[in-house]
Order: C-alpha cells, then structure tokens, then sequence
C-alpha cells in the first residue's frame, strides 16, 4: 500500500486565502453585482448564496499577443475537410459570429467579458453591510458607565462552598493522598481479612501468635495514619473565582412601527416588509444581542410577533401615536437605557387623524427622542405622488410635522421610498457609517 | 476463481493496490518504461479544483489570480458545464498523480496507466523535461516561494506583494530563456545571500538611528556583490523580460526581484509542458490503452472494464469537425494518440506509402523503441514535422488555410492529398511552435545614463501586430517593473 495515500481527510478550504484575496480585489467590481443582484430580487432571498456577474475590469490578466485580424498573414490547420479543395475561398466569419473561431480566439480568451462566480451568503452580506452601522453604537455608556458582569477568573484556595470546584479539589486530594501514602480502604481490609484468618486457625502456634501481634500493630498503624492523612484536606479545597467586569452594551433593541390600517395597500405594506426584512437581517448580523420589538398599529397599537407584523390585516382608523405610547410602554419595562441600545424605524403612508401629528411630534421631542440611538422614519409613497412632493419641504401632515422634529434631532431621519428598487439607496443612506450624527 | 483483479466499480485501497502491481508488471517488464517513484494520492472533488487553480501544483504562493480561477471552475463544475479531469499529474520526483475519489474502478486503473506511467515515463525521459525543469526540486522550491512571498506580504503589505505579482504574472510569456540556459544560482545560494543580508540589518540596527529627525535615513546596507553581476553588462538584446527586470531594472528592491525570479522559474518549469501538450498526452493516452488490453488479455480485467475503458477512451481522442459546435482547436489527445498508433501500425504493418514516408522505421519489429526515441528526442513542432503520416491527416481530414488580414476570405492552400501533405505537416509543425505563436518581444536598449527609458521591440512574424488594447495594460505592467518610461516598437522582421 505504499504507493497509495488518501488526502481526502486533508483539510479544506486550501484556496480559501486566494479566494479572499480575489474578493478584495475585485471589491467595487463584486459591490456594483450584488448592489444590482439583489435590487431586483426578493428580500427573504438575501441570504441564499447567489451567481454574481462582475466586470472583469479590475482583474484583468492581460498577456501579450497576437491579433491576427488587424494585420499580417499566417496558415493554420483545420480538421473536417468536406469538400474543400486547394484555391478555394472561405469567407471570413464575421467578429462576433460564432462558429469557426480558428486558433486566436483560444489565445488567452481576455476582454471586457464579464465573470461569472457564486458567492455565499457570508461573502454577499458583508459585501452589502459594508460600510453600513447603526450610528452611535459606540454610545456613551460604553465610555462612562459600563455595565459589569461576572466573569470567571481562574481558581482561589478561598470561597464559598457553593463555588467549590470539585475536579480541582479531589485532583489535590488525591495526589497528597499518594504522596503521604495514605492507606486505602482496601489496604485496611485486607490486613482485617489476613488478621481474621490467622486468628480463625486452630490450633495456633507461637509462630502465628507472633504474627497475628505484628498485624495489630500495623493494623493499628494504618488505621491512626488514615485519621492524620486526612481524605479530603482543608489544603485540597479550591474554589471558583469569579470577578466583576464591566462589559460594554452591545446590545440593541429595534423598534419596528408599522401602520397596518386599511389606508396602506398591498404596495405600501410590501414596501415597508421589505425594509423592515433588511433591517432585521442587518441587526441579527450586526449585533451579538438584538431584541426586536414590532408594533402595529391603526387606531390602537399592540405589539405582535414577526409572523403577525408583516401578514395579517387589520382594518380600523390611523392615529399614529398609539403606537409610539405603546413603544415608551414596552421600552419602560424590559429596556433600560442604561443596558440597551435604542433603535426605532417607523413605517407610514404619511396619513394620520388630523391633530394626531401635533401629538407625534411632542411625544417624539419630549421623550422618545432622548432615550433613542436613531429613529427612522420611512414614508412610503406612490410614483405619482413621489414626483407631486418631490421637494423634501413640501410633503403629508405627518411628513411636515416630522420634518420639524429632524431639524431639532441629528439623529432623526426621514426618508421617502416608492418602488423596491428606492429601499436599498435609503437603507444605505439611513444607516451609513455617519459622522454628522453625534 | 477468477483471475479478475476487479469486479464492482467501487474501490477501495487494496484493490488500487493490486491494480497498481499489475499495471506496474506490464508498463515496466514488459513495455520497459522508465518512471520516476509514484506517489497516488485520492482526493476529494473540491480538492481538485483547488488543484486546479493553483496551476495543477500541490503548493503554491498565494494570489489572488488563482482565487479567480477557483471560482470560475467551481461555478462551472457546480453548474454542471464542465466535468473535473480524471487526474492530475505534477512533474516532480517522486510523480505526483491525483486520483478523483468519484472514479469507478476501472477509471482509477485507466487513470494509473495514464499518469503515473504513461506522463511519468514522459516526464523522464523527454530531453525538454530532463534539460529545463528538476523534478527533484520543484517542491521545495515551491515550498520557499510559498514562504518567501507570504513572508513578503507581512513585511511589505499585501498591496505591494500583489502589485509585483501582476506584473510578474502578465510577462510570464515573456519570462523563459527559449535557447539558452541561464546560470542559476542554487536555492541553498540564494537563501544563503538572504540570511547574510536580514543578518546584516540586524547586526547594523541602532536604536539611535530612531531618534534622529525624518527625512535622515540610515545609512543603508552596502550591497552584497553577487558573483553574478560582476562585470555583467546588460547582454542585449534580452528575451527574458523577467529575468532583464530582476537583473537591471534601477527601482526594483530585493524581494521584488526575489519574486520576479521565482515567477520566471515558475515559467521555465511550465515551458516545456507548453512545447509537448500533443507528445505528452499522446504518450500517456497510448501507454494507457495499450496497458489496460494488456490487463484485458492477461484475463485481469472482465469485459464490463474493457468497454467502460473504451468509451472513455474513446471520448477522449474524439475530434470534432471544425464547424462542429464543440470545436475547439486541435484535440491534442487525438493528435498526439492517433500520430503514436500510426507509428504503431507503420512499424507493425506498413504500407508502401508508409515506406516510401518513413524509410527509417517502416516495418521496424520493435514500435516501443521507434516511440521511445520520439517520446525522448522531440517536443510537439518537430515531432509533427517528423512523423505525421499521411494517412493521420486523410483520418483526421486536415486542411490548411491562409489568412491575410487584410483579405476578406480566407484561401485553402492544402488539403489532405498527394500534393498537399508536405505543406499540410509543415504548417501544422509550425503552428504548435511557440516561437511563433507567442510574440516575441525582445529588450533592445535601456538608456542607464539618460533619461533612463527602456525600448522594446516586438518582432512580428509574417506582419502580425499585437493586439493592441492589451499591450497598452501590458505597457503599464512593463513601467511599474522599470520604474521609468518604456516604449515599444513593432518592427517587421527578416524572413
């Protein structure tokens, strides 16, 4: 069997560092593909790994060579004459045709042709998150007041016993035990067994007299150096050590505000559904802990499941605030500022009970505003009305009435989105790494 | 019981064995090749395509050209448009071949025939092989260029690494001595020159050198005169780009020319593999069908195997017709194997026309020892002109064409008949040499004094001018290795 050797169980993955660096080389060619890749597909499919099509600008290998079409002459030999004879005239094919290629196409084949490779799902969404980051996730908590935890650090001879670490503490034993040759139970038992027997024995010698004498003795022996070696010594025991750290907050929660009333059609809703299924991907990706919070609501809110959020209907009236009462609500009891980053994104067709946006825009400066790291506002908008409010100024109630709440708040946005392909360039744009945004 | 060595199609490591005895009895008692030791290694599908994209060697620095080429592969396997080789053999001592664990039985036998005899008798014996590449030392040179340039990169960053890489790459062509062997220093000499110099640097370190304002350099380290430069004028014209750049170019820091010399051993190595793709896969692809009949007629192996062999076989040697849709230049396979069975028959039962050809050898009793003389003594060019007989090119109805460019049609000059075969041979000979088929580009003048611009010259043949798009990406590749302006001139050369 010499001859043989089996690889298959070598590691895999050998070309993985040149794939990475094919990656980064070809970073803004593979960019543009899965920009344009996924503009066009379906949200719930981005993360499935996919074909990307890139330029081949960037990673072009050229060579030296010939083209033999420009100038020159030479002779070349083909296989499968039919009918040819010498004299003969073939028209040349013209560039681009197939068919007959003759010899220069195979030099080198290199163009501007595009290429074509799958990429994984990892390698498309760091792509695609890129340079995105939830702004002011280096919030200020993580420089002045962490929050601490308990972590493990090492073993101590002192504690309390509920933190006694037994596998350290037995090791201990055990070796002092061999080391002071502390007799074992079985020791003791055997010379018992041995001193029985020999006083059982009939009639009994002088010689066994004697001997049964030295057993007691080192019976005795044994069993006074099992009391002064102790099993288990106080030296033995170690304990569990545990100490504070502070930990920094990397934690988010993600409010999701939705208007499910009867005045968002199936496009609204989609829309939203849309830039609601990226955020959430973007924070499950982004964030060791992320809680995600949806919030319904039409005339009343409530908060809902992810399952509920974006498919069930609910018919009834539009007053927004519901839901931003019930957003303080749910944040008052399970996230405190002090351990959570707070995120809201909030999703509308701009409509709401006439007065309701005063009311939005009080509870948003008074006290939805301080306790957030961002709040996104998303109106989704037809075509038709996208071009009427073209300008950012000129917009619904509740579009003017937040608009009067960013100019206070760095870290309110707006944006308005009518079509799937509008959602990634805001997405961006909302959450790019920002530096205006303190 | 049955002499069979194999019944199933699935193998396992004792039936490779025995297989592997068997056909070593045949290839090296009977057929009396000569081979480098063997070593078989079974891998995975996904390790061949690693294979693959590391220019078909077990270790190779990294880049991230080869990167792309796994992911071109990979789509292509994953997407079913291509399948993976059977094999892939490394010219290197001990003969490297790997096996796809997916082959049947009968395939791994086949594929034993075909690499670790028929390429590795190939590999040592043929004077191109034996002259320009050290089978012994390949790896271990690999292993160093794995090590120099990772090296490299963590000592210079990974942009520079690959910027010199690019353009080592994009002159491979142009990087081989085509007639004369170049001095080589040995590898023990080269590494010892590094040692001496990192030693230098660390012997001569000052922390004082720190202290001192930006814009003082330390003085640097003296160069270590290389016996080989001493009174060393530029000797041009030069051919080998790479190895004029590592030599002469004034920018160039010692580790970019450290990796311009092992990407132009690189090329050396592959050189002759470029000259013999119709010889080599010829002779593996006849050293294994005649083999595997061997196995056939020794009662080793059933009929079941011996028809699984021949399709295959067959499906390798297959030539489509020019206007075919699978068309894709000459098959090699079916080139080089039907030249050699000709030989074969020309040897065994000539012809008249076989004796007015090949005087030489027609009728000569012993074919292995015609074949084994061509296998040593020809690469791919002379070979054709050699031994293609006319009765391979009516089998394979050739047909030559003239193209001048400036023609709207090509013209057929010679066709597989009496009065065509001649010229027929002559032109297939010279479109397999790579002389002609790759432009050659010399160094002419590099003005050390002046303005320091280097002038190339691209000798066309028979008027044919380089494409001129990717010579002006190559001129930038050229600069970046020279450091100053470069031209290049195209000028028609003497015929």
């Amino acid at each position: 069997m010499n001859h043989f050797i089996d690889r298959r169980l070598n590691p895999k993955g050998k070309s993985l560092a040149n794939r990475q660096r094919f990656l980064r080389r070809a970073r803004a060619q593979i960019r543009d593909a899965v920009q344009r890749s996924l503009k066009d597909a379906a949200v719930a499919d981005i993360d499935k790994d996919r074909k990307i099509k890139i330029s081949t600008k960037g990673t072009r290998e050229p060579r030296f060579r010939l083209d033999r079409q420009q100038g020159g002459e030479h002779d070349f030999v083909l296989p499968g004459n039919k009918e040819f004879v010498p004299g003969d005239e073939i028209r040349k094919p013209k560039s681009g045709d197939g068919g007959q290629k003759g010899k220069q196409a195979a030099d080198y084949a290199e163009g501007d042709d595009d290429f074509e490779f799958t990429m994984t799902q990892e390698e498309i969404l760091d792509i695609f998150f890129e340079d995105l980051e939830l702004p002011n996730l280096v919030r200020t908590t993580l420089k002045e007041t962490p929050s601490r935890a308990w972590k493990r650090a090492g073993i101590t001879t002192a504690g309390s016993p509920t933190q006694i670490n037994l596998v350290r503490t037995m090791r201990n034993s055990f070796g002092r035990r061999l080391a002071l040759k502390r007799p074992s139970v079985a020791d003791v038992e055997r010379l018992q067994a041995e001193l029985d027997e020999l006083e059982r024995e009939e009639p009994q010698t002088e010689n066994t007299r004697g001997r049964i004498v030295a057993l007691k003795e080192k019976l005795a022996r044994a069993e006074a150096k099992r009391k002064w070696v102790a099993f288990v010594d106080p030296l033995d025991v170690r304990f569990n050590a545990f100490s504070e750290q502070p930990v920094p907050t990397s934690q988010a929660v993600m409010f999701c505000l939705m208007d499910v009333s009867g005045s968002m059609g199936e496009r609204e809703k989609d829309l939203a559904k849309r830039f609601y299924m990226l955020l959430h991907l973007f924070l499950k990706r982004r964030y060791e802990k992320v809680d995600i919070v949806f919030i319904r609501h039409t005339h009343d809110a409530q908060e809902v499941d992810e399952q509920e959020f974006f498919y069930s209907r609910q018919s009834g009236g539009t007053i927004v605030s519901t839901a931003l009462e019930k957003m303080l609500e749910i944040q008052r009891e399970r996230y405190a500022t002090a351990d959570w980053n707070i995120y809201a994104a909030q999703a509308s067709d701009g409509y709401t009970q006439s007065g309701d946006a005063r009311r939005c825009v009080e509870m948003l400066n008074g006290e939805i505003m301080p306790l957030c790291q961002y709040y996104a506002y998303i109106e989704i908008l037809d075509e038709r009305e996208m071009e009427v409010f073209a300008s950012e100024d000129s917009g619904a109630e509740l579009w003017r009435a937040y608009r009067t709440v960013a100019e206070g708040w760095p870290n309110f946005a707006t944006k308005r989105i009518s079509k799937p392909a509008d959602i990634f360039p805001v997405f961006r744009e909302l959450f790019r790494k920002s530096e205006t945004v303190s | 019981m049955s002499g069979l060595l194999f019944t199933e199609a699935e193998w396992d490591f004792a039936t490779l064995d025995r297989v592997y005895k068997a056909i070593e009895e045949i290839a090296l008692d009977e057929f009396k090749l000569d081979v480098y030791p063997n070593q078989i290694e079974v891998i995975s599908s996904e390790q061949m395509l690693d294979a693959y994209s590391s220019l078909a060697m077990p270790l190779m620095y990294n880049h991230w050209s080869f990167g792309k080429l796994f992911a071109r592969e990979e789509t292509l396997y994953r997407g079913g448009y291509t399948a993976l080789a059977y094999e892939i053999v490394i010219n290197s001592s001990p003969c490297i071949s790997y096996l796809l664990e997916e082959n049947t039985m009968t395939m791994q036998a086949l594929v034993i025939a075909h690499a670790a005899f028929g390429h590795n008798h190939f590999f040592k014996n043929n004077y191109l092989f034996r002259q320009w590449t050290n089978a012994e030392g390949i790896l271990d040179y690999l292993a160093f260029a794995k090590g120099y340039v990772a090296a490299c990169e963590e000592r210079y960053g990974r942009d520079e690494v690959e910027a010199i890489l690019d353009s080592a790459h994009a002159l491979m062509d142009q990087g081989v001595f085509r007639y004369s062997r170049p001095p080589r220093p040995s590898r023990e000499r080269t590494l010892e020159k590094h040692r001496k110099r990192r030693q230098y640097e660390e012997d001569a370190y000052s922390e004082l050198w720190r202290t001192l304002p930006a814009g003082i350099a330390a003085p640097a380290a003296p160069p270590i005169p290389d016996p080989e430069d001493e009174g060393d004028d530029m000797k041009l014209p030069e051919e080998n780009l790479l190895y004029f750049f590592e030599k002469h170019s004034p920018g160039l820091r010692g580790w970019q020319r450290e990796i311009l010399r092992i990407v132009r051993t690189l090329a050396q190595y592959f050189y002759p593999q470029k000259q013999t793709k119709v010889m080599n896969e010829g002779c593996a692809t006849f050293v294994h069908h005649a083999i595997m009949n061997r196995l056939f007629d020794k009662g080793l192996i059933g009929e079941g195997a011996l028809l699984e062999f021949l399709h295959s076989h067959t499906s390798v040697v297959y030539q489509p017709e020019f206007d075919d849709r699978r068309y894709n230049g000459i098959n090699p396979y079916a080139l080089g194997y039907g030249m050699m069975a000709d030989i074969k028959r020309i040897c065994e039962d000539p012809t008249d026309e076989d004796r007015d050809w090949f005087p030489a050898f027609a009728g000569n009793a012993d074919y292995m020892s015609v074949l084994k003389d061509a296998w040593a003594n020809y690469r791919d060019e002379s070979f054709i002109e050699q031994f293609l007989s006319p009765k391979v090119m009516r089998d394979l109805r050739l047909f030559a064409l003239h193209d001048r460019a400036a023609d709207p049609a090509y013209s057929v000059s010679a066709i597989h008949n009496e009065g065509g075969y001649r010229a027929l041979r002559t032109t297939l000979a010279r479109q397999y040499d790579v002389g002609i088929a790759e432009p050659n580009i010399q160094v002419v003048d590099a003005d050390l004094q002046g303005d320091r611009s280097l002038m190339l010259h691209h000798h066309m043949h028979r008027g044919v001018p380089l494409h001129e798009q990717t010579k002006n990406h190559m001129l930038a590749h050229v600069e970046r290795l020279w450091g100053h302006e470069v031209g290049l001139e195209e000028i028609e050369a003497e015929e």
